[in-house]
């Protein structure tokens, strides 16, 4: 049997680091995406809060627990990241596997927001996207996920856009460096 | 523009679909007369003041939206979820 190499979405292309800002690849484990049946979202969030320890975030939220995340990524859609699902999610919920479909990114440093700034139509600053924050939106014309995490904010975008992602947010890295550079 | 999305709150247009005149929610009886149903798919006003307008969050939570507001103006006057969040 060919024994093929496993490559993440942004080998090759990450980490960079410009100014006081670091792109870098995240690892984001499994990805199960969770909708839950009409009428279980309070029994999906039970189940979750058993299997796994955390429950179904509520719009704009993640729930975190020791090596599992749950991400608020639509209306009535969630990703359980890390852990592979316990079967029991599926009583009240429909569940995809979403694993290597996410390119998963973390911009780090002092200058992130300002870089952001050029991209994505929220704000993002720490006061109104403190830790534990998620949203939709847009990055240029993608459309991504972007949370808050402790070492910074985490952006995913389909796989297959992984290198435009990388590619708009250096540009703008570089911009933002410059500025900073020039005073 | 922006709207505030129940579910999202403050966003920038960009991230929004227009989809058109909130009239296709009154879908006709499925018996009702075939010019009801023509009427329904393909006339449409085109008023100068307050409309009931559709608008997707395609970027965003993807609810469907009923947005209520003045196209002289561009004052809006609320955004809604069509289908409210308790639905389930």
């Amino acid at each position: 049997m060919v024994d093929l190499t496993a490559l993440t979405p942004c080998s090759g292309l990450l980490p960079l680091r410009k100014g006081t800002v670091t792109l870098s690849e995240l690892d984001p484990g499994r990805i199960t995406s969770l909708m839950p049946f009409g009428g279980q979202r309070a029994a999906l969030s039970a189940a979750l809060e058993r299997a796994h320890g955390l429950g179904f975030p509520a719009p704009g939220r993640v729930t975190q627990t020791e090596g599992a995340t749950c991400l608020w990524t639509a209306r009535d859609q969630a990703f359980l990241m890390g852990p592979d699902p316990d079967p029991a999610l599926a009583d009240h919920a429909a569940m995809t596997d979403q694993s290597d479909a996410w390119a998963v990114v973390l911009l780090a440093g002092e200058d992130t927001e300002d870089v952001l700034a050029r991209l994505v139509p929220i704000d993002l600053r720490p006061a109104a996207f403190p830790e534990g924050s998620a949203a939709r939106t847009l990055c240029q014309h993608m459309t991504v996920s972007i949370s808050r995490r402790a070492e910074g904010l985490q952006i995913m975008c389909f796989r297959s856009m992984a290198r435009t992602l990388a590619h708009e947010i250096a540009d703008v890295m570089a911009s933002v460096a410059g500025r900073r550079a020039a005073g | 523009m922006r709207l505030t999305c129940p579910i999202c709150g403050d966003r920038d247009r960009r991230e929004f679909y227009y989809q058109g005149d909130a009239a296709m929610l009154a879908r006709p009886d499925p018996a009702a007369p075939v010019q009801d149903w023509a009427d329904w798919l393909h006339l449409r006003d085109n008023p100068a003041g307050r409309t009931r307008e559709l608008w997707y969050h395609e970027a965003g939570c993807t609810s469907w939206l009923m947005v209520e507001r003045d196209t002289v103006t561009h004052e809006v006057f609320s955004v809604d979820l069509v289908e409210r969040v308790d639905a389930d």
